[in-house]
Formats: structure tokens, C-alpha cells, sequence
């Protein structure tokens, strides 16, 4: 038991944080409404004007969030290969070079399906 | 040179397979192809008869093992073929009489849009008939046994828009059945009691077992042998099965496979022999045959049921002598051959006067044929100068010495069973003379058929009168040509045995009695329907007429006997089955299906109903397994 | 900035990490499969439109035909037995049952991918041919830009390099002799059959409905796996099923870093337990089948086809592995659990089955009994259980596939008519159609002289043989229960009176007419000639630690 007691602890401080902030800021802030600040936040973008009866976000969100992480991870993956190039050696060069490959096959077919166009 | 055996059977099947699965493509020559992989069986057949000739006596049965059909420990079944005298012998009727008939078959369903079909069965019959004679046990045997059975159930259905052929294929199935069930029973009871069911290991142990075994084996297939061969009491198909196209009833239900219970017992003579009770109840079952089949023959109009009762009487003959013992069997082979020929003959020229005349077989609307089918006229003439005996022709040698071999069995016995052989002859003698009488000679008395045309006798293709023509050789001159120096029976006298029967009264005797009696048969039908006028609508006829045209009432007893007492057994057990069992077995449906229904809604189509039931299902398996450690 | 630092230094001052090792050879049915995966992606991105379809069912012939070839050679090469070995630094296991099922897999994989190619089934529009997969999968169901795709005779060819993958996943997973690798596998295996189920053309929305649920309830299984591949790891320390295997049995020394919570047996059962309702899940085993019935309806035919023989092959090929490499040891705790999953299985499948009344839910429900069928072969736990597992698993994916084909051909006006109230007097308009679905129904009934029968046969036998003879009664009660519905199709089809404005059969090209007739002959063959097949299973039966 002794060995998850920090867990416990550092779990109870953090959902009192969260709790008392939310609560501190309601009782404490000065409330001033307008329009802009009653809107949903996306991102810093104009919120999408959505239909009566709750419509669909345009597939485009997705399919660039989707290649951000595929991408994405392919670079976290490239990180740690990058420092200890020299380490992995000649087998390692080839492994990434064949990651690297199969990634852009996967590149390969969004482009030309038109995935990066954005209309 | 034993590899060509396995061939034998191969080319028909083949034949058979393409045939059925090889679609429309093949419905323009299909029927040659099966015509001449069944002259390729008969090829080989030939081949392989001139091998053994060329062999000594000793040497001429060979074996083959093909494959281990059921390898069990103890339980050893082999797809394994001997081929000896007696052998050899059926295989060349079964594929020379069998091309011969294809070839006719081809003039003969030229018009039937399913020919292709009739010609796989015609080629799957022969495959099957050929294990069935091939088969080195009985097992194998019985697989080539259901494979006829089956082949006669199709062809005898093949026009199965016809009622009464439907019907009629029924029949003869289920008949068959009961016989099909002696032959299973024999089986088993032979590898109860010799642990094998290979011929030569039950024949070599035959010695060993009691006679009341032996006794109840050969009941068994001699039950097998009435089945398949028509014998009382298992004749009654027969007569139903001319609904089958002619040359069906030629080549199955005359010469070939109601044969085949004359195989069984003159194959299985080592158990005969040593069972004289059941031997006794062959013969038994042989006399009365010959007889029952005669007067079954003297009252039909029905040219192909008058010929069928003919097939019954002369199969009589021989499953007598084949019960006779060693002093008969080689006379019922030889009696089988020549009787293979001139009935085949006789069938197909049937089969062409029908032709002729627009499918009636009602022998009192033909009349005066001879005129317009001369060919088949002859052919006609000499299968029944054949059958009935005539000196020096095929029957007169087969059936004398069937004859002979009844007297030799000495005592009161001997005499009944030549005289009623002797009286068999007459009565063949008549019925012959009559089928013939009605059929070629008097005045036409033809009539329209069902759509009103009026025949127009005319002589059959050339594909028809060719095989008549080759049959004809047959029944003049087989069974002198057997008889020159016994060679017939010095040929099989290895497989089947022989002794000299002592007859009270010599061969020449014999002869001259028999010819007399077949004169007297044939003196009292012309008497009958030779001089007068034949009338068109049948005479009342006496009671013996009556009875005999509904073939002498057998399916009357059967009715009474089997079927009524059958129906109500059944109708019993139906009521049982309904109220009691069903109830119950209904009762338990009706609850599943309940439950079902009930279960049914847990199936929400809601994914959170299906990931909570995912996550109790999780929650009780992690439980039941943390349980079964504290267990 | 230090931690980056400290990596950097780690780098600099251990020039030589080790380079893994790596037998290609002995990967190459999977590496030939992913190989022919890519090569078909880029086709879908440079080939012209008319030549996609053609090319991509080359593709993917090539590459499972090459993959079934490349598991002949390593099975001729002894790979299944004397030289069984581990590959990959021991997270990929090479041994019987690994080949075993990558052949069954590979080849029905190759039979499916003939009837994703059938395009004769729906009638052409303007000119173009069309198969049972979306015009545009990304469309709107209904809406005008799938209206234009449609005209225009477009066909989501893509179909093709996600079973490749998919296919690729499978013959990882009963080979995966890590859990890590174990779960890669699964993952592998899963997305794109959640895409595939999606691509319905006709009834998109159910399709639709169909890949929703079946992503999200497995990506809730998947979790379970993962949290029990953790909770394994902190007992064990290790993620090798042989090293948990080992500390299970006592054997392996305790690393002392984890030496608080290795051989905490609570950690150990709960980990089993959930671990294996992520193969559970996969296999269709009752409470964890609620799946099944909306997914194998919803999904297009042949993927469904597909999806019920290769999937169950691979998850139960996984399911034997994980129990009998790393689990042995504490047999007596899982094989009680297992006994009921076993029989609610059995039962449940076959009683719901019993009031179905569309095709692909009775077939869909049918597979979940089966399932339940073949558990009681792993539980027997000795090589004939193993034995048995496979060989049914090869009967019984041939008749699936042969099963699910048959569903496709009878169509009307909407497409497959799958409610059984259609399928009434069929066998009077095509009685050979009809005589081959029964026959399917038959072996699936287990019906004696069909594979379905052999393969029930034996994982009775091996399961009474291990000890688990009330599994068995309840089997066979289930199995009665379970004949009563398949009969009932069966009289619906021959008995029946056809409705008027019935079904037709729609003839199939060769692709389709193919597949079917590979499992019309393997029924019958694995049904009257078994002995050399259930040799080859017996052969296959040992794992390699």
C-alpha cells in the first residue's frame, strides 16, 4: 500500500486544484458578458455555424488531424533514431529507411487522392 | 495384363460421369461416346478372356488389389477384383450383350430428348454390374449389387412423367429392398462367423462352421437372389419394370442383372454345398419360378409382360439347377448365356415392332407383321425357335441338360422336379408360339392410338437391326457351339465343380421327351390362335386366365398380406409418434424458441447495452477466475 | 535539457547497441503480404481508374499465393517441427500451429478476395461493372455526391490492400509470441476490418452502423488486452509469453526492480483474465459476441465471408498460444473459467439462433456456437486439443466462406435478400445453388460425410479425452439444438412453396463459382477423406517456448 500512497496523494492535490480553481474563479471574477466570450472556443478559429437538429463537421477536420499524427509520430519515431545514429548503425539505417518508405507510400496515396487539398 | 481389369470398370463409369456432368454440350454425341467406351469395356473383356485361355487351368484366376477401401483393425475391406471363369464368362455377356444394346438404344431413343441421361445410366449400369461380377469379396460385391439396383430404379423410372413408370420404378426398388436386406444379413453373418467377408477366406473356412449357420447364410442369399433374379416371392417387380424403355428391359430385366442372383449362389457354392437345406430351398424356389413364370407368360396381352413372365420362368431354371449342387451349376451359367442371347433378341425385336408401331405393346392389336418387318421378323423367329427348344438351337442344349440334371437328382424328387421342367418347356412352347402368333402371323388388327393415328409398321433403323442381327448368331448357334466336347463346362468346371449326374433315363431319351413336349406346346397355341380369328377385346377367360393376368394375384397377396397389415402398423407408430413423441419433442422446440425470443432482447442493437454487457462479462470473468485461486 | 543531454550522452558513450536479429526468411509470409499491401496502396495512387480493379486482385493473388507458397517452403524446410523456432528476438513464434493457420488463413483470404472481384452480381450502371463494395466510401449515404459517384461506375478498390493488411495482422497474431507483439497483431488485424465493414454499397447505413460498433466495442477490448498485457508485465516482469511461463512455474529469477509486485498472483489472474477477453472478444465467445450478429449483417457479404473464417482462424490461433505457452502452469485456475464461457457460448449461440430470421444474423449467431464448439477443444489442454482446434478451424473456415458466397448470389431488386422468408422454394428455382448451400448447412450442423462432422468429432473427442465430459454433453445438446435451425432452412428451402415475387439467383462469374466449389470440395474432402488432413493438424499440434 505504502507504494501508491504519493499516487493517492498527488491525485487528491490535483483534483482539489482543479476543483478550487474553477470554484475560486466564479466567486472571485469580476462576470461581464458579451458575445464573444459566450461562444464555444475551437481552436482560435470562427466557430463553424452549426444547423438546427446538429450537423457534421466537414470530413476535412479529421482527415488533417489524422495525417498530423501519422506524420507526427513518424517524427517522434525519427527523434530518438536521430541521437543514437552512430549506436544503431548500418542496420538501423536501413530499418528507418524502410520506415521512412512505408510512411510515404501512405503519402504517396493522400496526395494524390487529393487528401492534402483542402477544397 | 491385370491392370486392364480396373479399365473394365473405369471405361463405363468414366462414360457415366461425363455423361451426367457434362452437360448440354454433350447431347449431340454423347450417345456415341458412351457406345463406344462400352465397346472399349467389351475390348478389354476380350483381351483379357484370350489371356486366361492362354494360360493352364491352374493359372486362369487372377486377383487384383486395387486400393484399402476400410482399413479398421480386424475390419478389412479392399476395392479388390478376381477375375476367373466364372467371371470372364459374365463380363463378356454383360459387355458384349451391353454394346449391342447401346448401339440399338441409339436408333431406339434417337427422339427422347434426355438420351444423353438414358446413356450415363445405361454406362453406370454396366460399370456396376461389372464390380458386382468382378468383386473378390462380398462386400464389394454388395456395392456393385445396390449399384445395379439403383441403375434398373432410374431406367425403369426413365420416363418418369409417366405415372405407371414411377410407380413401377418404386416398386421395384423397394422390392428389391427386402432382397437387398438378405444380402446385408448373409454379410454380416459371415464376418460374425469367419471374421472375413473375402470369398476365398470364407470359402476355405466354410468347412469349419455348423451346418445351421451355413443353413441360415445361405437362406439369406438365396432371399438376396429371389430379390435381384425375380424369384417367388420376390417376382412382382418384374412384370412392372417393361415400364422402362425397351432395350432397358433387354439388357437389365432379361439378360443381365436379374442374372445376377444365379451369380450369387453359383459363386457362393462352397456354402451351398455344404448346407443341403438351404440347397433344397433354392430348388424349391427355382421349380416353382419356372412354373409361376410360365402361366404368368400365357395370359398376358402385354408383349413385354408376356416376355417378362418368361424371363422369371427361364431365371426358374437356372437358380433350380444352381440348387442342385455341382451337378447344376455349370448348366445354369451355361442356360444364363444362351438364354442372355435369345431373350436380349427377343426383347429387342419387341422393342422394334413397338417401334414400328407407335409405342403399343398390346400384342392383340398387332397382327400380320412379318410382311413389313421382315428383318426384325427373322431375328424375331430365331430367338424363339431358340427359347423354346428347338433341336440343335442355343435352348435346346442349356435346358436339356437342366432337364437332365433334375431327373439325376434321383428318387420322387428327381421326377418332380423334371416333370415340372418338362412341363415348363411345354408351357414356354405355348406361350412362345403364341407371343408369336398374335404378333407376326393372322390378320392386322391394328389400332389408331390416343391421338388417332394409325400405325404405319415399317422395319427399324439399321442401328436396330444390327445388333438383332449379331444376337441372332447367338441364340442359333452359342449353345451348340458350348456344347461341341463340354467345353463350356470343362472351361468352368474349376470354379464351379461338376459331377456326372446318373439320370433314370439317358440323354437322347431326355431329348426326344422334351422335343415332344415343346411340340405339343406349340401344336396347342396354333391350335388356340393359329387357326381362328384372334379377337381384339381379350376373352373373359377362365379362372387360371384371370388370376394369371393379374399375375397370378401376387400383388394382391402382397397387399393383403404385407401392405395392409404394414399400413396399419405404420399408422400405429404414426399416432404414437405424433401424440407421444412429437408432443414431447414439440413441447421442448416450443420452449427453445421461447427462450430464444426472450434472449433475443438483450440484442438492443445499442453499442452502450453491448460494451455494458462487455464490461459485466469482463467483471465476472476476472471474478470467477480470482475465485477458482481462493477455491 | 539535461534528460536530452543525458540520452545524448548515453549514445555517444555506447557505440554499439546491438543490432537486433532478424530472420527474413522465416518472416517472409507476412513480409510478402504487407510487401504486396504497399505495392497496392501505390497502385490505388497512381494507376488510372478503369485499370485499379483488375490490377489490385493481381496484386493481391500475387501476394497471398506467394505468402501460402513462402509457408509450404518453410513447413517443407522442417520450420513446422525439428527446427521450429523463435524469430524476431523471440516476439514472433515459427512453429506448427503458426504455419498451420497461416496456411488456412492465407488460402482463405485468397478465396475471398475472389469474391470481392465478382462483378457480375449487380446489374452494370452505364456500362460499368460494380461489385459489392461503396462507390465512394467517404460519400454521404444518400446524398448527391454518392449519386455521382455511382454514375460514374466508380468502386472503392481499396478493398484490396486493406485485407492485405488485415490479412497481414492475422498471420502475426497466432505467430505473436510476445504480448506486445500480440496486441500490434490485433491492432493490425482490427482497423482495417472496421474500414472493410463500412463499405457496403447497398444499405450503407447498416454498414455504416455495422464498422461504428464494431470500432468501438473493439477498441474497448482492445483495452482490455492492453491493461491486461500491463497488469502481466508487473507480474512477470517480462512480456514473453515462454518468460511468463516460466514465472508462473517458479523457475525464472525475480528482477529485482520488480520485485514488490512479480508473483502477486492477484496481478497474474486479473491480467489472464482480461488479456483474454481481448481474444474473446475476437473469437466471438459469449458475453462477447454482441457484436457479431450486427457487424456480419451489416458488412458486405464477402467481407463478412472473410471476416468469420480468417478472424476466428487467427484469435483462436492467439487464444491456444497465449494459454498453452504462457499459461499452462496454472491451468486449474483458467480451464473452470474457460468451462463456462465454453458452454454459455454453445448455448447461448445456438438457442438465439433458433429465431433469426435474416441469413447472415443466423450465420452471424451460428459462428458464435461454434466458437463455443471449439473452446471445449482448447480446453482439453494436450496436443489433441490442439490438434482438433486446428483442423477445425480449417474445416469450418472453408464452409464459412462457401456459406457466405452462396448469400451473395441470392438477390433481388435491393440487392442480397437475406430475410429467410425469401429464401422459401429455392431449391425448386435453382436446386443446385440449394443443394450446395444445404450441404454447407449440413456440415456446419456437422452432419456425418462433411468436414463440419470430423471436426466436431474431434474437439469431443480431445475435450472428453482432457477430462471435460460435461463440456461435451452440453456440446452435443447444443449441437441437436443448433441442427434444428439449419434443417429449418434447409426444409424452408426444398419444402417451401417459392413466393411469387421471389429472389432470383443471379449466376456468378467464375471468381465467385470458384470459391464456392473450393468449399463444396474441401467439406466433402475434409468430410470423407479426413485422415491425412487430421495427420497434418496432429503434426502441426506442438508450440515452440
Amino acid at each position: 500500500m505504502n507504494a501508491y500512497a504519493p499516487i493517492l496523494v498527488l491525485g487528491a492535490i490535483a483534483a482539489a486544484f482543479a476543483v478550487g480553481s474553477v470554484v475560486m474563479a466564479s466567486l472571485t471574477g469580476p462576470k461581464r458578458y458579451n458575445r464573444a466570450k459566450l461562444e464555444a472556443y475551437e481552436c482560435g478559429i470562427e466557430p463553424t455555424p452549426q444547423p438546427v437538429g446538429g450537423g457534421r463537421f466537414p470530413i476535412k477536420y479529421y482527415l488533417t488531424a489524422m495525417l498530423f499524427i501519422v506524420f507526427d509520430i513518424e517524427i517522434v519515431f525519427l527523434y530518438p533514431w536521430a541521437v543514437s545514429f552512430d549506436a544503431l548503425g548500418i542496420f538501423g539505417l536501413v530499418e528507418m529507411l524502410l520506415f521512412i518508405a512505408t510512411v510515404f507510400v501512405a503519402y504517396a496515396y493522400v496526395w494524390r487522392r487529393g487528401g492534402l487539398e483542402w477544397d | 495384363m491385370n491392370s486392364l481389369i480396373p479399365l473394365l470398370i473405369a471405361a463405363p463409369l468414366a462414360g457415366a460421369a461425363l455423361l451426367l456432368l457434362g452437360g448440354r454440350a454433350l447431347d449431340r454425341f454423347g450417345h456415341w461416346i458412351a457406345t463406344a467406351l462400352a465397346a472399349l469395356s467389351c475390348a478389354f473383356g476380350l483381351v483379357l478372356f484370350f489371356d486366361m485361355l492362354g494360360r493352364d487351368t491352374e493359372h486362369r484366376a487372377v486377383t487384383t488389389r486395387l486400393f484399402s477401401w476400410i482399413p479398421v483393425n480386424g475390419f478389412q475391406a479392399d476395392v479388390s477384383f478376381q477375375l476367373d471363369q466364372l467371371s470372364i464368362v459374365f463380363v463378356l455377356l454383360i459387355t458384349g450383350v451391353g454394346t449391342l444394346i447401346h448401339l440399338y438404344s441409339v436408333g431406339y431413343m434417337a427422339h427422347d430428348e434426355r438420351r444423353r441421361r438414358f446413356f450415363a445410366y445405361l454406362n453406370l449400369f454396366l460399370a456396376a454390374m461389372l464390380i458386382l461380377v468382378l468383386a473378390d469379396n462380398y462386400l464389394l460385391l454388395y456395392v456393385g449389387w445396390e449399384g445395379v439396383g439403383l441403375a434398373s430404379y432410374l431406367l425403369i423410372g426413365f420416363w418418369q412423367h409417366k405415372p405407371s413408370a414411377a410407380t413401377a420404378a418404386k416398386k421395384a426398388f423397394i422390392v428389391n429392398r427386402v432382397g437387398d436386406l438378405g444380402l446385408s444379413i448373409a454379410i454380416m453373418l459371415m464376418f460374425a462367423e469367419f471374421g472375413s467377408f473375402a470369398f476365398h477366406p470364407v470359402f476355405s473356412a466354410a468347412g469349419d462352421a455348423t451346418e445351421g449357420k451355413l443353413t441360415a447364410i445361405g437362406l439369406m442369399l438365396l432371399l438376396a437372389a429371389c430379390g435381384k433374379s425375380a424369384q417367388v416371392p420376390l417376382q412382382s417387380w418384374l412384370g412392372d419394370a417393361m415400364e422402362g424403355p425397351t432395350p432397358v428391359s433387354a439388357l437389365i430385366h432379361a439378360a443381365t442383372m436379374v442374372t445376377a442372383g444365379v451369380y450369387l449362389i453359383t459363386r457362393s457354392s462352397a456354402i451351398f454345398d455344404l448346407a443341403p437345406d438351404a440347397q433344397t430351398a433354392v430348388v424349391v424356389v427355382g421349380a416353382v419360378t419356372l412354373l409361376f413364370g410360365a402361366i404368368v407368360g400365357c395370359a398376358k396381352d402385354d408383349i413385354k409382360k408376356a416376355l417378362a413372365g418368361s424371363t422369371m420362368s427361364q431365371i426358374g431354371y437356372m437358380i433350380m439347377a444352381a440348387g442342385l449342387g455341382p451337378v447344376g451349376y455349370a448348366f445354369a451359367i451355361m442356360h444364363l448365356v444362351t438364354h442372355g442371347f435369345f431373350k436380349a433378341g427377343l426383347f429387342l425385336g419387341a422393342g422394334s415392332v413397338m417401334h414400328g408401331m407407335n409405342d403399343e405393346v398390346n400384342m392383340r392389336h398387332y397382327g400380320g407383321l412379318r410382311k413389313y418387318m421382315p428383318w426384325t421378323f427373322w431375328t424375331f423367329m430365331a430367338g424363339y425357335a431358340a427359347i423354346i427348344g428347338f433341336p440343335f438351337l442355343s435352348g435346346f442344349f442349356s435346358k436339356d441338360k437342366i432337364i437332365e440334371a433334375a431327373l439325376a437328382k434321383g428318387g420322387t424328387e428327381g421326377w418332380i422336379l423334371g416333370g415340372c421342367a418338362l412341363l415348363g418347356a411345354a408351357v414356354t412352347a405355348f406361350y412362345m408360339t403364341r407371343v408369336v402368333l398374335l404378333t407376326f402371323f393372322g390378320e392386322k388388327r391394328w389400332q389408331p392410338d390416343a391421338e388417332g393415328n394409325e400405325p404405319h409398321p415399317h422395319e427399324s433403323p439399321k442401328t436396330m437391326v444390327i445388333p438383332m442381327v449379331v444376337l441372332t448368331f447367338g441364340s442359333l448357334f452359342a449353345g451348340g457351339l458350348f456344347s461341341l466336347g463340354d467345353s463350356f463346362l470343362n472351361f468352368l468346371e474349376p470354379v464351379t465343380g461338376f459331377e456326372e449326374g446318373h439320370s433314370p433315363l439317358n440323354a437322347l431319351t431326355v431329348s426326344a421327351i422334351a422335343t415332344v413336349c415343346m411340340a405339343a406346346g406349340v401344336g396347342l397355341a396354333w391350335l388356340m390362335y393359329g387357326r381362328s380369328p384372334v379377337p381384339v377385346k381379350p376373352p373373359v377367360g377362365s379362372l387360371l386366365t384371370r388370376a394369371a393376368r393379374r399375375d397370378l394375384l401376387q400383388d394382391d397377396f402382397n397387399h393383403a398380406v404385407l401392405v395392409r397389415p404394414g399400413s396399419a402398423l405404420a399408422a400405429t407408430l404414426v399416432w404414437f409418434d405424433s401424440k407421444g413423441l412429437d408432443g414431447f419433442v414439440n413441447g421442448l422446440a416450443a420452449a427453445i424458441g421461447g427462450l430464444s425470443g426472450r434472449l433475443r432482447r438483450i440484442q438492443t442493437g445499442y453499442v452502450r447495452t453491448y460494451a455494458l454487457s462487455m464490461f459485466g462479462g469482463t467483471l465476472v470473468l476476472v471474478a470467477s477466475t480470482l475465485l477458482m485461486r481462493s477455491v | 535539457m539535461i534528460a536530452t543531454h543525458a540520452l545524448a550522452a548515453a549514445g555517444g558513450n555506447s557505440p554499439s547497441i546491438p543490432a537486433p536479429h532478424i530472420e527474413y526468411g522465416q518472416l517472409s509470409p507476412m513480409l510478402v503480404v504487407f510487401g504486396a499491401a504497399l505495392v497496392g496502396i501505390l497502385a490505388e495512387a497512381f494507376l488510372p481508374r478503369r485499370l485499379r480493379a483488375a490490377t489490385q486482385l493481381g496484386i493481391s493473388l500475387a501476394g497471398l499465393v506467394g505468402g501460402f507458397v513462402a509457408v509450404v517452403v518453410l513447413a517443407a524446410q522442417g520450420h513446422a517441427s525439428t527446427r521450429a523456432g523463435l524469430l524476431a528476438m523471440g516476439s514472433v513464434a515459427i512453429d506448427g500451429p503458426a504455419l498451420f493457420l497461416q496456411g488456412v488463413i492465407l488460402l482463405t483470404a485468397v478465396l475471398a478476395v475472389l469474391t470481392y472481384a465478382e462483378g457480375r452480381l449487380e446489374p452494370r450502371i452505364n456500362g460499368h461493372r460494380i461489385d459489392a463494395f461503396a462507390a465512394q466510401a467517404a460519400a454521404v449515404p444518400g446524398g448527391e455526391q454518392e449519386r455521382e459517384a455511382t454514375r460514374e461506375g466508380l468502386r472503392t478498390t481499396e478493398i484490396y490492400p486493406l485485407t492485405l493488411f488485415a490479412v497481414g495482422g492475422m498471420l502475426l497474431f497466432p505467430a505473436s509470441n510476445d504480448l506486445l507483439t500480440m496486441f500490434v497483431a490485433l491492432e493490425v488485424l482490427s482497423l482495417p476490418l472496421y474500414l472493410m465493414c463500412a463499405i457496403a454499397r447497398r444499405r450503407r447505413l447498416l454498414s455504416q452502423e455495422a464498422a461504428v460498433k464494431y470500432f468501438l466495442l473493439g477498441a474497448f477490448a482492445s483495452a482490455f488486452f492492453l491493461f491486461g498485457t500491463a497488469l502481466l508485465y508487473g507480474y512477470a516482469g517480462s512480456l514473453r509469453l515462454g518468460e511468463i511461463a516460466d514465472v508462473v512455474s517458479g523457475v525464472a529469477p525475480v528482477t529485482p526492480a520488480l520485485a514488490v509486485t512479480t508473483q502477486n498472483d492477484a496481478l497474474l489472474l486479473i491480467g489472464l483474465a482480461m488479456v483474454s477477453v481481448g481474444l474473446l472478444f475476437k473469437v466471438g465467445a459469449v458475453p462477447f459476441h454482441s457484436w457479431t450478429p450486427d457487424v456480419y449483417q451489416g458488412a458486405p457479404t464477402p467481407v463478412t465471408g472473410f471476416m468469420a473464417a480468417a478472424t476466428k482462424t487467427a484469435a483462436f490461433g492467439a487464444l491456444l498460444r497465449l494459454f498453452y505457452v504462457a499459461f499452462p502452469g496454472i491451468r486449474w485456475d483458467w480451464r473452470p473459467v474457460m468451462w463456462g464461457v465454453a458452454i454459455l457460448t454453445m448455448v447461448v449461440g445456438s438457442i438465439l439462433a433458433v429465431t433469426q430470421q435474416d441469413v447472415k444474423r443466423l450465420l452471424a449467431y451460428s459462428s458464435i456456437a461454434h466458437a463455443g464448439f471449439i473452446l471445449t477443444g482448447l480446453i482439453a489442454t494436450d496436443r489433441r486439443g490442439v490438434a482438433a482446434v486446428l483442423f477445425y478451424l480449417l474445416a469450418y473456415s472453408f464452409v464459412t466462406l462457401g456459406a457466405f458466397a452462396v448469400v451473395t448470389l441470392v438477390r433481388d431488386s435491393k440487392g442480397e435478400a437475406t430475410h429467410l422468408s425469401s429464401w422459401a422454394g429455392l431449391g425448386r428455382r435453382s436446386p443446385l445453388l440449394a443443394a450446395v448451400f444445404a450441404l454447407f448447412l449440413l456440415a456446419f450442423a456437422g452432419i456425418p460425410l462433411t468436414s463440419g462432422f470430423t471436426g466436431k468429432f474431434a474437439v469431443f473427442q480431445a475435450a472428453a479425452g482432457g477430462g471435460a465430459a460435461p463440456l461435451v454433453i452440453v456440446g452435443v445438446l447444443s449441437s441437436a439444438i443448433a441442427a434444428f435451425f439449419y434443417i429449418r432452412v434447409i426444409v424452408l428451402m426444398f419444402f417451401s412453396d417459392p413466393q411469387p415475387s421471389g429472389p432470383a439467383v443471379a449466376v456468378p462469374s467464375a471468381l465467385t463459382a470458384t470459391t464456392i466449389a473450393f468449399g463444396v470440395l474441401v467439406t466433402l474432402g475434409l468430410g470423407l477423406l479426413p485422415q491425412y488432413f487430421l495427420d497434418l493438424a496432429t503434426k502441426a499440434s506442438i508450440f515452440i517456448r
